[in-house]
């Protein structure tokens, strides 16, 4: 298993080089893991309001919202106020 | 030590040939065993490696991403800003960056349209990722419809596909020149999606990301460390799903520990009491156990391993594509890089291995050093 995984990311180091290329290139943020949501799309530009964005009611849905966990900046607690 | 190694040798021999005959209950045992250690490896592997990748991968992300915000919802930004954040101390240079998404009502995908700043694919061409050719059955040459913000229909020649090993940050993109781009979703020339921004000294970019929220109260900014941060946290096991999984995978050890631990079988009893009987003592009764418990837990770790590695990198992780597709029409497709260490399968073994072998053992010396005549009646 380990021979077969130092094999295996010897051979990806170029690809991984590829995408690294494409990601300087063109500014990107994210991995494309889940396309369906905006939020999960590009889960490090989601902030707080993104998933309720269909109405103050509206529940986040989409089931990639359930894997992926929101990005940790968002969870910042601020100190007491007193 | 010879002494000693043949001692072991004829136990393993024994417990061997005691664990085949309750051939049908050990098999189960073994595959609930594996199962269980299956699940919690694949997790293990396939969130690793994607973990790992995009550490690499996006450490060349931008420094800084500047975005208005306008009632909690990212709004486009005027060029105009740029000049307010130019003259920052620290700063070396600031990019504008005009991507968008576009909902495809042909196959119902969501595809991220992004201009690139330089070599743009020239107007009436795009370059498409291997998802969006996969999942519109475009290919080099084919002209693809967009529908306008006027709702006209806009075709634009396929250049080029990006290669398919790059899927896991190009699957959906489409590269699209600036004219078409505005051609497509209107809006004026004098604002972009967002800016980036570089800093001659990376020790600055807090000072700095702290000056552009001052001088622009409307906009947030995202560091780099914080995109990584959110890739280093995405699979976190606190998060949904991963909880399930890591909770019945829990459950599951807790049922095998507990069935153990509660003692014997009548059938296993008997076995004892007669070893005991012959002349067996008490540490080789036990260390019989020890072996029996090896034997089961190595066994379902190994295969447990193995599969899960077979699963994560030859299969690209086929039973987590479900749960990972969602509803998303336009789903990449990528085979994880292996960045497997001893480390995670030392992690694995313990807790997998180590608590069941523990389990069997306490049972069995509770029933080794009782009397082997009231044992066996």
């Amino acid at each position: 298993m380990f021979v077969h995984a130092s094999f295996k990311k010897e051979a990806g180091a170029k690809f991984i080089k590829e995408k690294t290329e494409i990601v300087q290139r063109l500014g990107l943020t994210d991995l494309c893991l889940f396309t369906e949501a905006s939020y999960t799309r590009h889960l490090s530009q989601a902030d707080l309001h993104t998933p309720f964005q269909d109405s103050p009611m509206s529940l986040e849905h989409f089931p990639s919202g359930s894997i992926a966990a929101p990005p940790p900046s968002l969870r910042k607690i601020n100190g007491k106020m007193d | 030590m010879e002494r000693w190694i043949e001692r072991q040798r004829n136990i393993i021999d024994f417990t061997l040939s005691s664990l085949l005959r309750r051939k049908g209950k050990n098999v189960a045992l073994v595959c609930v065993y594996t199962f269980v250690v299956f699940m919690l490896a694949s997790v293990m592997f396939f969130v690793h490696s994607i973990k790992k990748e995009a550490s690499i991968i996006l450490k060349d992300a931008p420094e800084m991403v500047i975005q208005r915000m306008i009632a909690g919802r990212h709004e486009v930004i005027p060029l105009a800003y740029i000049d307010r954040i130019k003259d920052i101390r620290g700063v070396s240079s600031i990019k504008r960056r005009l991507w968008g998404y576009y909902y495809d009502p042909i196959i119902g995908a969501n595809y991220t349209l992004v201009v690139p700043e330089n070599s743009q694919p020239g107007p009436g061409n795009i370059i498409i990722g291997e998802g969006v050719s996969r999942t519109r059955l475009a290919f080099e040459g084919d002209a693809l419809e967009f529908k306008s913000h006027e709702g006209k229909i806009i075709n634009l020649e396929v250049k080029s596909i990006i290669s398919s090993e790059s899927e896991l940050v190009s699957s959906d993109l489409v590269l699209i020149s600036e004219d078409d781009f505005r051609r497509l979703f209107g809006g004026s020339r004098d604002y972009v999606t967002d800016l980036t921004l570089q800093v001659k000294n990376p020790r600055e970019l807090s000072t700095i990301a702290l000056k552009v929220a001052e001088i622009l109260p409307d906009t947030r900014v995202i560091l780099r460390d914080e995109i990584l941060r959110t890739y280093d946290a995405v699979f976190n096991w606190r998060g949904g799903m991963m909880i399930v999984i890591l909770l019945g995978a829990l459950l599951a050890f807790i049922i095998f520990a507990w069935d153990k631990a509660s003692g014997l079988s009548l059938e296993e009893r008997k076995e004892i009491g007669i070893l005991k009987a012959i002349g067996w003592e008490t540490s080789d009764v036990i260390l019989m156990k020890f072996w029996e418990g090896m034997v089961v837990s190595l066994s379902s770790f190994l295969a447990g391993s193995l599969l899960a590695y077979a699963h994560v990198f030859f299969t690209s992780s086929v039973l987590f594509e479900p749960a990972l597709k969602g509803w998303a029409i336009l789903y990449p497709r990528f085979r994880p890089i292996p960045f497997i260490d001893a480390s995670q399968l030392a992690a694995l073994f313990f807790l997998t291995v180590v608590p069941y072998t523990v389990a069997t053992i306490i049972p069995s010396w509770r029933a080794s050093t009782a009397d082997p005549d009231s044992v066996m009646r």
